[in-house]
């Protein structure tokens, strides 16, 4: 398992785990990156810019902090 | 009888808003559009229904300002129907707030806005099955296009006309079972194909690529300031400065010089001198200077806005600029609050209510009203520094957005805390649809027209009335010691801070018959953009920053302006 943040641009993952607490797992749940779903990195701008993932059609951006909290496994 | 239109962000409530209550509100391709709930009527058979337009949400736990009032509306408004308009691309994500909602048992028609877009991305629903399994009625609709529409009013009537036999049956679930509730119900009734990506994902993509997003944000503004400038000149060159100065000028001139010879009446209504620009009669400057100088540039630039709006770009430019911002304690997503704020302060102000906490606010607010000049400022800046040559408006510019960064750099720093991290959803371009382009660049000109234009005659009025009874020599008296030995500046030039409250483009103005030189109108038009903002921003930027607030961003201001104009007044006459 890797972090989102770590994870590759164009890759494809799913979602482990989310490791913070209550309010931010809430929020990222209600964006609809759960455990369980599949994702994949769009882009990620350099020196600890946003992170850009695709979830269901429908791209979200999260800052680097939040991202190294999502656990997830690579799918090839 | 009421009903709140509900739903996540940007999936077309407003645009539904719009076409039942016939109200024209703003509606954008980005999330927190809408940050402020508004209220129409829709008539059904003689009976006025009040419809309120709600912010955006994804859930009803708040995240943000904009999100509060979602949740507070939606509790104690006790709507007799709720409108639920729910993104059909994005089915899944859109649902969880409809079992929020539907769990409270109010009486609920769900829209499946964006239907053709569905379509064309391959996705397929099936209404029926959806029907069934939540129990409420489900209308497919395309809102920007009006297809579908008069079925949701057939199914309010019918509904308000039997309110009781409409309480949904959903029954209250934790997230858990939310979510799985929703992953059960899609496998049955969504069918997805998939897609070859299309050229306006490749562009989506590449336009929030670290490198070719960058280089495309620059072409963009590039492209936008040219445009605009071009643009605008063209316009004031060609249409309106000939129709002024050959037609409207000597017509009045004419009219009103038959009637009042000469005489204070006469100098009110049309001023002294030949230059619409410098005569400050009321029927002279006070319309050349709104609709040939400022109109002509704020309508342009709110053509343009709504384009990039529309086509979904705003939210790209937050996630390329989130890095700088985070500098300055803030997060990407306050650049639209900066790109609103270029055309008018006022929905500048209204959209720092998409940012989380209040640490972050104040700083945003603060950066806004101190270094964000409005269009009609800019406008008359151009008329007055443009024929020196382009490097004076950008010395003034360039100083604007120093002390953005500086402010913002040191703000970072003295206050507790940190800025949160972005988390922003990026809509898929949409190609503009020329009509509602259109015609919402009217609505906004047209509340420039109305709210602007009377507090610009106010403006010319009091400048006159001022002089006329002497106290404006008094005033600037007062001020004469610090403008000229701090700013390099006549004594006059103070009276424009007099009027910069009651409207910062006529006060700009009012530099035109000082002849100063270049330098000196590069300090006054900064200082001026720094003062103390007009009074329609004061007033909102009071309300969302409180009395104490206020007095801060006040002194602050004060403080800031004569500074930065003195050191500007310093380099200009040193080099």
């Amino acid at each position: 398992m890797i972090t989102l943040k770590d994870l590759k641009t164009g890759e494809k993952a799913r979602v482990q785990e989310i490791v913070g607490g209550i309010g931010l797992r809430r929020r990222l749940e209600s964006l609809n990156i759960r455990v369980g779903k599949e994702i994949r990195k769009v882009s990620s701008l350099p020196f600890h810019g946003p992170v850009i993932i695709e979830v269901d059609r429908c791209e979200i951006a999260i800052g680097q902090g939040m991202a190294a909290k999502v656990l997830v496994e690579v799918l090839r | 009888m009421k009903i709140l239109l509900m739903g996540n962000p940007n999936v077309g409530k407003s645009v539904v808003f719009s076409r039942l209550t016939g109200a024209n509100v703003i509606a954008s391709n980005y999330p927190g559009t809408t940050v402020e709930y508004t209220r129409g009527t829709l008539k059904l058979k003689g009976k006025k229904i009040e419809v309120i337009d709600v912010p955006g949400t994804y859930s009803l736990t708040p995240f943000s300002k904009a999100e509060e009032v979602a949740r507070d509306m939606f509790l104690k408004e006790n709507p007799d129907l709720i409108l639920n308009v729910l993104d059909s691309t994005n089915l899944e994500r859109n649902l969880y707030l409809t079992l929020q909602i539907l769990e409270k048992k109010v009486p609920t028609i769900i829209i499946l806005n964006m239907w053709d877009l569905a379509r064309r991305k391959g996705v397929h629903l099936n209404v029926k099955k959806l029907e069934e399994s939540l129990g409420v009625p489900v209308i497919p609709v395309n809102a920007v296009g009006g297809e579908g529409i008069i079925q949701v009013i057939q199914s309010i009537e019918k509904i308000l006309e039997k309110k009781e036999e409409h309480t949904p049956s959903i029954e209250k679930m934790d997230d858990e079972e939310k979510w799985k509730f929703i992953g059960k119900l899609l496998l049955d009734i969504q069918k997805i194909e998939h897609r070859h990506p299309t050229l306006l994902e490749r562009l989506e993509d590449a336009s929030a690529h670290p490198i070719f997003g960058i280089l495309i944000a620059l072409l963009v503004a590039y492209l936008t300031l040219k445009s605009l400038i071009g643009a605008g000149e063209f316009l004031i060159e060609n249409i309106l400065d000939p129709f002024f100065y050959n037609y409207y000028g000597p017509l009045i001139t004419r009219i009103i010089e038959s009637t009042f010879p000469s005489g204070p009446i006469h100098d009110i209504l049309i001023g002294t001198g030949y230059d619409y620009m410098e005569s400050f009669g009321l029927l002279t400057t006070g319309v050349y200077v709104p609709f040939a100088v400022v109109l002509p540039y704020v309508s342009l630039f709110y053509l343009l806005l709504g384009f990039l709006e529309d086509l979904g770009y705003l939210p790209r430019l937050a996630v390329l600029t989130d890095n700088i911002m985070h500098k300055l304690g803030l997060h990407g997503a306050s650049i639209i609050s900066l790109i609103l704020g270029l055309g008018c302060n006022v929905p500048g102000t209204f959209a720092t209510r998409i940012l989380e906490d209040e640490r972050e606010r104040f700083i945003a607010l603060t950066l806004l009203s101190i270094s964000v000049p409005c269009m009609a400022q800019t406008a008359v800046i151009i008329g007055l520094l443009g024929p020196y040559g382009i490097k004076y408006i950008a010395m003034v510019y360039g100083t604007l957005l120093t002390t953005y960064i500086t402010v913002g750099y040191i703000l970072n720093k003295i206050m507790k805390g940190e800025s949160p991290e972005i988390f922003l959803e990026i809509p898929p371009y949409h190609i503009p649809h020329l009509g509602t382009l259109l015609k919402k660049t009217w609505t906004r000109i047209r509340g420039f027209l109305l709210k602007a234009i009377p507090f610009f005659f106010l403006g010319v009025l009091v400048i006159n009335l001022l002089y006329v009874m002497g106290i404006m020599k008094i005033l600037t008296g007062l001020l004469a010691p610090i403008f000229s030995s701090i700013l390099g500046l006549p004594r006059e030039a103070a009276a424009t801070l007099i009027i910069g409250f009651l409207r910062k483009d006529i006060a700009t103005g009012l530099l035109a018959p000082l002849h100063l030189s270049p330098e000196q109108l590069v300090v006054a038009t900064t200082i001026l953009a720094i003062y103390f903002p007009c009074v329609a921003t004061f007033v909102v930027l009071a309300k969302e920053i409180g009395v104490k607030g206020m007095i801060k961003i006040g002194i602050l201001m004060v403080t800031l302006a004569f500074l930065v104009g003195g050191i500007q007044h310093l380099i200009l006459t040193n080099t």
